[in-house]
């Protein structure tokens, strides 16, 4: 999220009235956007392995379900701040480690959108190789 | 509806060459007569189809698809090991006849579901349901809903995820409640009128197990380090925590996966157990319930399965490590083989005497064998997007 203000009453009003004026796509495309290659990799990622407690078409499963309906009344803080440290509590992993918060917040704004289809596997990536 | 020969002759021939073969097969194709025991079922889970196969020849027999959404999925066998009734993601209940390659009855009987089990006397099926939570019960031959148990739990009319159902002896069903920390045992002698008791257990378990002989119960927790087990001979004595502690009070790791669990644990009176948040098998005799051993392997075990002689246990990991695996030696109770077969491994099957398991690759959309004696690599077949492998010596054990 942007900071448009020093102080935080303002900043939290601020990216309120970001968030309600935004429409879902100019969210989704605002801010740090990976490479072809890593998009194809994250939504590889996002798919079938968070896919595995979220479900492939996100419809949930253990985890609840990320499509933007689900998501809607969800601020994007806590949505991050649940990828990237993980939920205390519940089963939900932190990715630090797996991802940079850069590509966390683009991972969420991608959910809170309408998250892209898997188009598979990069090709390249030899056996047992991390992703990062 | 195409045949056998059709189908696997489309496969292999293109399109440029099918017609002349489908017209060969039209003139002489007949009803083959063979038996089911070296077969199997692989899902597709992006596809949304599964795969027949055997394990002789190590070939594809047929394609069979729309059954919905498998991304998580799993099935068990009828008695007589014709059919495969698969439990998709979606609810989806589909009835598949394995000789003839077809679906043959389909329901969808929940928003979001896990899996299912079979009664003993195999005339209905049950599934387990996280969205709603609770149990359905389906008359094997027609997928007729029977009855249904919700569950029910708390104050304020919740219901609880379903995880761990199994089937006993006695036509009786266990299962484990994530959100409610409780075990459930449901006899269904009558299968239109539940009877269920209730028993308190660890927090948030996430899949469980039952031996071989019926007799132990063990539900891994997410929620502490420890695992919930009920003696199924001796019910009254209540749910006991094995492995209290395990974790020692450190800061658990990272589960990317959760691990699976089934009767295949078990391996020369003991239990190989996946740790939570850490990358070790916990080992715990069975009866006394002591830790014997704890055996680091290289990331978060998802399923430890002993091959079916026993004498050693193989293992594959949570992202992002699957694309390894491990063997354990069940006497020395340590990794003694590491192996990358491809990537991301999601599952893997022994044959059913364990000389041979298959291991699917799901980024390479294939499935790789390898010989457990001397660990080579001796096949693989190309599946689309492979999960879960089952063959049909499922259909005789309890918990499968």
């Amino acid at each position: 999220m942007r900071v448009i203000s020093s102080t935080n009453g303002l900043v939290a009003v601020a990216a309120g009235l970001f968030v309600a004026l935004s429409s879902k796509s100019v969210l989704a495309e605002e801010g740090f956007v990976p490479t072809p290659e890593r998009i194809k990799e994250l939504v590889h990622m996002v798919r079938q392995d968070c896919g595995s407690c979220h479900g492939l078409t996100l419809k949930g499963g253990l985890g609840p379900a990320l499509t933007p309906d689900a998501l809607q009344d969800k601020p994007y803080e806590g949505l991050l701040a649940t990828l990237y440290r993980g939920r205390p509590g519940t089963p939900m992993p932190p990715f630090m480690g797996i991802l940079t918060e850069e590509e966390s917040s683009w991972i969420v704004r991608q959910l809170m959108a309408g998250f892209p289809e898997d188009g598979g596997p990069l090709p390249v990536a030899a056996p047992g190789v991390r992703v990062r | 509806m195409i045949g056998y020969c059709q189908r696997k002759l489309l496969r292999i021939a293109g399109v440029a060459s099918a017609a002349l073969l489908l017209a060969a097969c039209a003139t002489t194709e007949a009803p083959v007569v063979r038996g089911t025991g070296d077969l199997g079922v692989i899902i597709e889970r992006a596809t949304g189809q599964v795969t027949v196969v055997e394990s002789t020849g190590r070939t594809a027999l047929a394609e069979v698809p729309g059954l919905g959404d498998l991304s998580h999925a799993s099935l068990v066998y009828s008695r007589d090991a014709r059919y495969a009734y698969v439990f998709g993601r979606d609810g989806g209940l589909t009835k598949v006849d394995i000789l003839a390659g077809e679906i043959v009855g389909r329901v969808i009987q929940a928003g979001n579901a896990i899996g299912g089990a079979i009664s003993q006397d195999g005339r209905f099926v049950v599934a387990q349901n996280y969205e709603p939570g609770g149990i359905r019960v389906f008359d094997a031959e027609t997928l007729e809903l029977l009855s249904e148990v919700p569950t029910v739990w708390g104050d304020h009319g919740q219901r609880a995820k379903v995880v761990g159902l199994r089937d006993l002896p006695g036509n009786r069903f266990i299962y484990s409640l994530f959100e409610a920390g409780e075990i459930w045992l449901t006899d269904l002698s009558d299968p239109t009128n539940p009877q269920t008791q209730r028993f308190p257990a660890g927090r948030q378990p996430y899949d469980a197990l039952i031996t071989p002989d019926g007799r132990y119960y063990i539900a891994g927790l997410f929620g502490e380090d420890g695992m919930s087990m009920l003696d199924l001979w001796q019910p009254e004595l209540g749910v006991r925590t094995i492995l209290p502690g395990y974790g020692r009070g450190e800061e658990p790791l990272p589960v990317f996966k959760m691990p699976h669990l089934r009767g295949w644990a078990i391996a020369g009176g003991k239990a190989y157990l996946p740790a939570i948040g850490r990358h070790e098998v916990l080992v715990v005799e069975l009866g006394s319930w002591e830790e014997v051993g704890r055996i680091p392997v290289r990331s978060q075990p998802v399923f430890v399965m002993s091959r079916p002689d026993g004498r050693e246990v193989w293992v594959n990991f949570a992202f992002p490590d699957n694309g390894w695996m491990q063997v354990i030696d069940t006497l020395e109770n340590e990794v003694v083989h590491s192996f990358q077969p491809g990537r991301a491994v999601l599952h893997m099957e022994f044959t059913p005497k364990g000389e041979e398991i298959w291991i699917s690759a799901r980024d390479d959309d294939k499935v790789v064998m390898y010989d457990t004696r001397t660990r080579e690599r001796i096949g693989e077949l190309p599946v689309v997007s492979p999960s879960g492998i089952f063959f049909t010596h499922r259909a005789h054990r309890v918990g499968f």
